[in-house]
């Protein structure tokens, strides 16, 4: 795993929203990796800041937010100091994002067709007829027939329009793609469809993927390695085994024990007590304290920091848990 | 025998839909659904987003009136009342849970305000130090101790989980015997939302409230409810203990939707690609609602509405159990969508 190519490189990324009461500290020094081919998860509660880490590695944060410290290496480059030009390029043509509600945002009065093409036509000098194409190979792609390449996009269902967004986003064969809750609005069908296609495609084509969602049964079945934020910070990163056997950091022990199951005995899960802390004025120590059962004294002292526990294995908490801990 | 808590018998609801210049075609939300739900029950109401399960819940809530077929509660046929007094009446028996603790709590006013009213409204004889009195012990009853710390707050002091709390409170404030469920923590994050589904259960325990639970999730239906009814396009397909159904499904779309659920600690993995059509809800009367989509579709499933067949404790909708006896198993599984595509 470690000496496997590194296509992301995120380092003590700090992210603050500037709000009326003060400073929002979504994202605090966050720190991982994404390697080439690899399936990772970015899981976490609401106002984590899953979203915000997204929106940061794609320079697409908005006026409120400003980046006020750390790295986003992709293949090497700082992606922080790209120009505008270079953006433009690293956009689309090396890494793309697929949102929750991109499927609404999909033009309604032009074709499905047509609006694949121009995303293919913005970056790449073809003739109309090549890139129409290619606009039917990526229909294929996602298992659409080219004969609906005429189609509007209230003429398909959600699930159909979820994957055309998700063609569009491979249009350029980009190196990692970025999914942020894309089949939350969707059924589970549906969303099983899409979740193997997405599977099937990253097999085939070899990109990275960086999937985002609070759903942590979905992201247990499909991800290689998944990410838990709590608070802005990275809580652990961990292969799915290693999660399966119930994780070393308390709040993820908390989590994976609040989801119920489809197998199994059936027994009575707790949730987690309390509740986030504030995050324009949080607390000294370890953001989880006031929540965890594992707390001790000298958790106070100061947030602890992500631990490399090998085997893309890492933890950042004091008081780690082995996995014989119920 | 003892009347169930809640009885559908037959019921139906079409809406009324134009179609181009001169036709009127109706959407069948609910169509010809019966079940029980006896007291102190829970019966989870599971399936996709537009299959009816809310259409469902509004009719047992009385926000609608059914098309054909009786809705009982307690063993009193509820269908077509409208007088004042007894929908007051009625109201003091069933109480709805929303989906959204955001939208549902006017930010105006105080939380304890809100309950407070609730308690008020049917309970005009109360006085206001036994009305304050009531509310302390709701808040206590919810788990929001000490009630005084959240008294005094608005709504949007309260996080998700503690709203959907005072939501919780306000409908037993008139103390009902049958709450209705829909969606109630697809909201909020699991961490909380399992700590309302545990309060939920413990109500049932200790005040022997019946529930009509409805949620899109399995998992969340087997922890809640021991029996279950799995809707498509209007249609109750199947229906039984939530064990016995989800460890050997009989329908072929209760087979589709289990499979498609995402269980990191199921044994086998599934590799199928299935159809994701959309059920048509305005389609022929005539055949099965899932003939379109199912693999095993014969003719006749096209031409005719399967009946319910009665497998033991399970009812299912489906032509393939037709001559099915007590102890036999599923006659269909996962490998019949197998390579399938839209
Ligand atoms: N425009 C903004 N102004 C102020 N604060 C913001 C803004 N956008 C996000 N935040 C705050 O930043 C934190 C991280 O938010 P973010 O949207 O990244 O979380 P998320 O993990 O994606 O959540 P969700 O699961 O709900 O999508 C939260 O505390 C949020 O309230
Ligand atoms: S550092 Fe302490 S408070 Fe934080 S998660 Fe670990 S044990 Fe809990
Ligand atoms: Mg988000």
């Amino acid at each position: 795993m470690e000496n496997r190519e590194i296509v992301l490189s995120v380092k003590d990324l700090n992210v603050r929203y500037t709000a009326d009461r003060g400073e929002v500290q979504a994202v605090t020094n966050v720190s991982f990796d994404i390697h080439k081919g690899e399936f990772f998860g970015l899981a976490g509660e609401s106002g984590c800041g899953k979203s915000t880490v997204a929106f940061s590695i794609m320079q697409l944060l908005k006026g409120a937010a400003r980046i006020a410290g750390g790295s986003i290496q992709f293949n090497g480059r700082n992606v922080l100091a790209f120009t505008k030009e270079e953006l433009r390029t690293f956009r689309w043509e090396k890494s793309s994002m697929v949102l929750q509600s991109a499927m609404n945002n999909l033009n309604p009065v032009v074709t499905i067709g047509s609006q694949l093409m121009d995303a293919i036509l913005a970056h790449e000098a073809l003739p109309r007829r090549a890139a129409q194409e290619r606009a039917r190979e990526l229909l294929k792609l996602v298992n659409i027939d080219p004969a609906r390449i005429k189609a509007y996009p209230h003429e398909l269902s959600g699930g159909m329009r979820q994957r055309v967004v998700i063609a569009m986003a491979l249009a350029l064969r980009p190196d990692l793609v970025i999914f942020d809750e894309p089949t939350t609005a969707l059924d589970v069908v549906v969303q099983y469809n899409i979740i193997r296609r997405i599977q099937e495609l990253k097999r085939r084509m070899g990109f990275s993927v960086l999937f985002i969602t609070h759903d942590l049964p979905l992201m247990l079945e499909m991800c290689d390695r998944i990410a838990i934020m709590y608070a802005g910070r990275m809580a652990e990163i961990a292969p799915v085994e290693r999660l399966l056997e119930g994780g070393a950091h308390p709040y993820t022990r908390g989590l994976l024990q609040a989801f119920p199951s489809l197998v199994g005995p059936r027994k009575e899960l707790r949730g987690i007590p309390g509740s986030v802390p504030d995050l324009i004025t949080p607390p000294a120590g370890c953001l989880f304290y006031e929540r965890c059962a594992h707390r001790q004294e000298d958790c106070l002292l100061a947030p602890p920091a992500l631990e490399d526990l090998g085997g893309g294995h890492s933890c950042a908490c004091r008081h780690m848990l082995s996995k014989e801990v119920g | 025998m003892e009347n169930a808590a809640v009885k559908f018998d037959h019921v139906k609801k079409y809406f009324g839909k134009r179609q181009g210049l001169f036709g009127k075609t109706s959407l069948k939300a609910v169509d010809d659904v019966s079940f029980e739900i006896q007291k102190g029950e829970i019966l989870a109401v599971v399936g996709e987003s537009g299959c009816g399960k809310s259409t469902m819940a509004k009719m047992l809530c009385k926000v609608y009136e059914p098309t054909e077929g009786s809705i009982y509660v307690n063993g009193m046929d509820v269908t077509g009342h409208t007088k004042k007094k007894e929908v007051k009446r009625f109201r003091k028996e069933v109480q709805m849970i929303f989906q959204d603790p955001f939208g549902s709590l006017n930010p105006a006013h105080k939380v304890s305000h809100i309950v407070g009213r609730a308690v008020e409204l049917h309970y005009p004889e109360l006085t206001r130090a036994q009305v304050r009195e009531r509310v302390v012990e709701l808040f206590e009853t919810v788990g929001l101790t000490p009630a005084a710390d959240f008294m005094e707050k608005h709504p949007n002091q309260l996080s998700g989980g503690q709203r959907q709390r005072i939501v919780i409170a306000r409908a037993l404030a008139v103390k009902p015997s049958i709450l209705v469920a829909d969606e109630p923590t697809s909201m909020l994050d699991v961490s909380i939302g399992i700590d309302i589904m545990n309060l939920m259960i413990d109500l049932q325990k200790k005040e022997g409230l019946t529930y009509l639970y409805i949620t899109h999730n399995l998992a969340s239906a087997r922890y809640m409810a021991d029996r279950m009814v799995v809707m498509y396009a209007g249609s109750c397909v199947e229906q039984g203990s939530t064990d016995g159904i989800i460890e050997s499904p009989l329908h072929p779309y209760t087979v589709l939707l289990l499979s498609s659920t995402p269980e990191p600690f199921r044994e086998e993995k599934l590799e199928i690609h299935a159809a994701e059509d959309l059920p048509d809800l305005t389609g022929d009367m005539n055949q099965c609602p899932f003939s379109g989509r199912c693999p095993r579709a014969s003719d006749r499933c096209r031409r005719e509405k399967p009946g319910t067949y009665i497998i033991g404790d399970r009812q299912v909708k489906c032509f393939l159990y037709e001559h099915a006896k007590e102890g036999d198993g599923p006659l269909v599984d996962v490998s019949i969508y197998q390579g399938k595509e839209l």
